[in-house]
């Protein structure tokens, strides 16, 4: 229990589902901020409390527990390490890997729990098959499916996730309401909860320290500079500061992040399709595509939606499990149209319909345009 | 429920509840000039003294507080700019008088105060390390007491909340009435459980005036008395500067209209725990040695935290602490409250995140010992049952915990 509505609400429904339920609420720092320091969007003291409060307004036993040394150690420590690598990680979906489903699912196995149940937006229902498979949320608009195409069929063996079938969050607040939980109005939290004050640029600064490079357009021309590569995404248009205008006058994003060069490279926008990703680690949340009778066997292509952030649209693409230069199978996944704005650290995740097939973190991809674009 | 847990709070004592309910249903504000104000002001004078007797000091000596972190700021706060500047004979003397002594492992309502007077009034720390036992270093404040011109004032606590054990306060008392700096002892956890008389500790330490052992804090809700009311004893030599101003009750000391049912109910349990300390101590302290024995054959990988000494001669009667290595305590905590059995990883905690005890960490123990923690503290309503019900839900529960692990463990489900 984070200590926010969604949460609130699915400790309710699992409550009165009948099952025997504890509130746990995670210890992710050391040294929770507060309001009074500033801290704002969600594990501050005060979000601590509202889900204490929550708890025995329903009746239900709450603890906290400590997972700060993981949690630093698994996830904020990787979100440097990945930026630092000229990478975009997606901090919450490792929390749920490496955390929520594995370190606080696994103590909670061990203590006579069955399962973890969260306030995320999505359906862990059972196919055909009659294996698990994880879907997209009734609530389209919050539907978390994303951040969860992490889990694998073991863990979602163990995951209940209460809000799946609600058709979007303002039931969930009514319903917050109704049953007398003072988190009914709380509002959203959208920042890294372990970037107090959302500024994500200053927090990595902080901690990689900042150092001059250049921006360079993809000719390797000098354009600009900055005050480190690890504060620039792929993607990104705003914050260039370029002095020299470009050749067609257009504005410049972008494409890629060289840290060991501590470079920039910015170009037109069209330079930012992407025709083809690729990544090694991925899994399958459930049935792999063979299992799934999706490929007859492993090597075959199949038609997917691929989605590569929390918000983004899926669109349609292909995807085969194919061998990589090292020999280690690699899933490249091609999108129908070119894709822009996406960066190695990304997650793609993989879409049948509403199911959720797998993911994989993106270690490469190929540009849809040639270089003078 | 079985409950173990009587350092956090232990139930109000029948007498206690009696006094504080006869007193609500009088109206009179002790300030008051009137019959009624009067008939409030002696019924809190009286509540006054009789807490007073309990300490070995004189009503007048007593200032109340809203609780026992009031009393603990006051002190520190208070003999802090007292020392450096409001009524400081010399003000080229207070200046100089810019180190508090801190023993290690003090309660975060000293640790707190301090590090704000570090923040924010220049003040400088200087920590004196525990023993293994928990206890101070005596040389080591000794040697830092050389320099007393320096020091503002010396606090520490007279029985360590978490690992029970107590502290060589008579030693420091003298040291400091020797060196003529003022002391400062938190007794809270203390009180009620070892003999305290601070009027013959100041004698037999010969204190002189405002300096040695001058000011002592307690609690009411510790020895059975309500919660929202604590007490500074502060001796008749020394002053402080007051925290909170307004209509100048209790001497000015700490304004603000004072709860006459709190007062009554405290000195209701005062003066219960007073009467038969040492027949209380004594039957705590077997049921204590029942658990600790209990404990080291169920579990023979557990550690005595604290003064593990044949008789335990430093180790407060109610006070059981243990490390059980390869356990989240809050694995424990959680497993021995689902089977009915209350008990602490430690000192309660803001918010209730859970942190490797600083205490032991000050003794020497390692994070892992730290992180497997588990207090249990016995009260004036513990019984044998208490002990074996405990006794019987542990060995299930550790088991449980222990396969549960340490939360920094790998899991099986890390690729």
């Amino acid at each position: 229990m984070s200590g926010g509505v969604d949460s609130a609400v699915a400790a309710a429904r699992a409550v009165e589902a009948g099952h025997d339920v504890v509130g746990v609420h995670l210890a992710l720092s050391r040294m929770p901020g507060t309001l009074r320091t500033g801290s704002r969007g969600c594990c501050t003291i005060e979000d601590s409390m509202d889900a204490q409060r929550a708890a025995n307004v329903l009746g239900i036993p709450y603890y906290v527990w400590d997972f700060s040394e993981r949690f630093k150690a698994d996830v904020v420590d990787d979100f440097i390490a990945e930026y630092s690598a000229g990478r975009t990680p997606n901090p919450c979906m490792r929390c749920n890997e490496r955390i929520k489903f594995a370190a606080l699912l696994e103590k909670a196995l061990a203590l006579g729990f069955d399962a973890v149940a969260t306030g995320h937006y999505a359906k862990v229902v059972t196919g055909e098959s009659g294996a698990l498979e994880l879907h997209r949320a009734n609530a389209e608009a919050k539907d978390q499916s994303y951040v969860l195409g992490v889990l694998t069929a073991e863990q979602l063996a163990h995951a209940y996730f209460p809000l799946g079938d609600t058709a979007s969050k303002q039931l969930v607040r009514e319903e917050a309401a109704r049953r007398g939980l003072s988190v009914a109005q709380k509002p959203d939290s959208y920042d890294i909860c372990f970037i107090p004050d959302g500024d994500t640029k200053g927090w990595l600064a902080d901690k990689v320290g900042t150092e001059q490079g250049d921006i360079v357009a993809r000719s390797g021309a000098v354009v600009g500079s900055h005050d480190g590569a690890h504060a620039y995404t792929v993607g990104q248009r705003r914050g260039l500061r370029l002095g020299t205008p470009a050749a067609d006058g257009k504005p410049r994003f972008v494409l890629e992040v060289r840290p060991k060069e501590n470079t920039v490279v910015v170009g037109p926008k069209a330079a930012l399709a992407v025709g083809l990703i690729a990544g090694s680690r991925f899994s399958w949340a459930g049935l792999d595509p063979v299992a799934s009778g999706i490929v007859g066997s492993v090597g075959e292509s199949f038609d997917c939606d691929v989605q590569i952030r929390a918000h983004a649209d899926p669109v349609p693409a292909r995807a085969t499990v194919e061998t990589d230069a090292s020999g280690d199978p690699e899933l490249v996944i091609v999108p129908d149209s070119p894709l822009d704005g996406v960066a190695p650290g990304q997650t793609a995740v993989v879409y049948v319909g509403s199911r959720v097939l797998g993911q994989c973190t993106i270690d490469r991809t190929v540009s849809a345009v040639p270089v003078d674009a | 429920m079985v409950y173990l847990d009587h350092a956090a709070t232990t139930p109000m004592r029948p007498e206690a509840i009696e006094a504080m309910t006869a007193a609500l249903a009088v109206v009179g504000n002790p300030s008051s000039i009137h019959s009624a104000g009067q008939q409030a002001k002696r019924l809190l004078e009286e509540s006054r003294e009789r807490v007073a007797a309990t300490l070995g000091v004189d009503g007048i000596e007593v200032v109340f507080t809203g609780n026992g972190t009031e009393a603990v700021n006051l002190a520190i706060k208070g003999l802090w700019w007292q020392r450096r500047t409001a009524s400081a004979e010399d003000a080229a003397a207070g200046a100089a008088r810019r180190r508090i002594v801190v023993p290690a492992g003090e309660h975060h309502a000293t640790l707190d105060t301090v590090d704000w007077l570090v923040e924010h009034e220049g003040a400088d720390v200087v920590e004196i390390p525990l023993d293994a036992v928990g206890r101070l270093r005596l040389d080591v404040l000794e040697r830092e007491l050389d320099d007393a011109s320096t020091i503002a004032l010396v606090t520490m606590l007279w029985a360590n909340n978490e690992v029970g054990t107590i502290q060589p306060v008579e030693e420091v008392a003298r040291l400091t009435a020797r060196a003529g700096v003022p002391l400062h002892v938190d007794a809270i956890a203390a009180y009620g459980q070892v003999p305290i008389d601070v009027r013959s500790l100041r004698r037999s330490t010969e204190a002189p005036r405002g300096a040695g052992l001058v000011a002592l804090s307690v609690s009411a809700h510790k020895i059975g008395g309500p919660a929202g009311i604590g007490a500074l004893v502060l001796d008749r030599s020394a002053a402080v500067e007051p925290l909170i101003h307004g209509g100048g009750q209790q001497r000015k000391v700490r304004s603000g209209t004072q709860d006459v049912a709190a007062a009554a109910a405290f000195a209701a349990a005062a003066e219960s725990v007073a009467a038969r300390l040492d027949d209380d101590a004594e039957r705590m302290a077997a049921l204590r040695d029942r658990v600790i024995d209990g404990v080291l054959e169920a579990v023979p990988s557990a550690r005595l935290s604290g003064d593990a000494g044949p008789g335990a001669s430093v180790r407060l009667p109610g006070n059981v602490h243990f490390s059980f290595p390869g356990c989240e305590g809050d694995s424990l905590l959680f497993l021995l409250d689902a089977a009915g059995v209350a008990v602490s990883t430690g000192s309660a905690c803001q918010a209730g995140v859970p942190e490797p005890s600083h205490v032991l960490m000050a003794m020497g123990r390692t994070e892992a010992d730290a992180r497997g923690a588990l207090r249990i503290t016995l009260g004036h309503t513990s019984t044998g049952a208490d002990v074996d019900a405990f006794l019987a839900a542990l060995p299930a529960a550790h088991a449980q915990a222990a396969r549960a692990g340490l939360a920094t463990r790998a899991t099986s489900f890390d690729r």
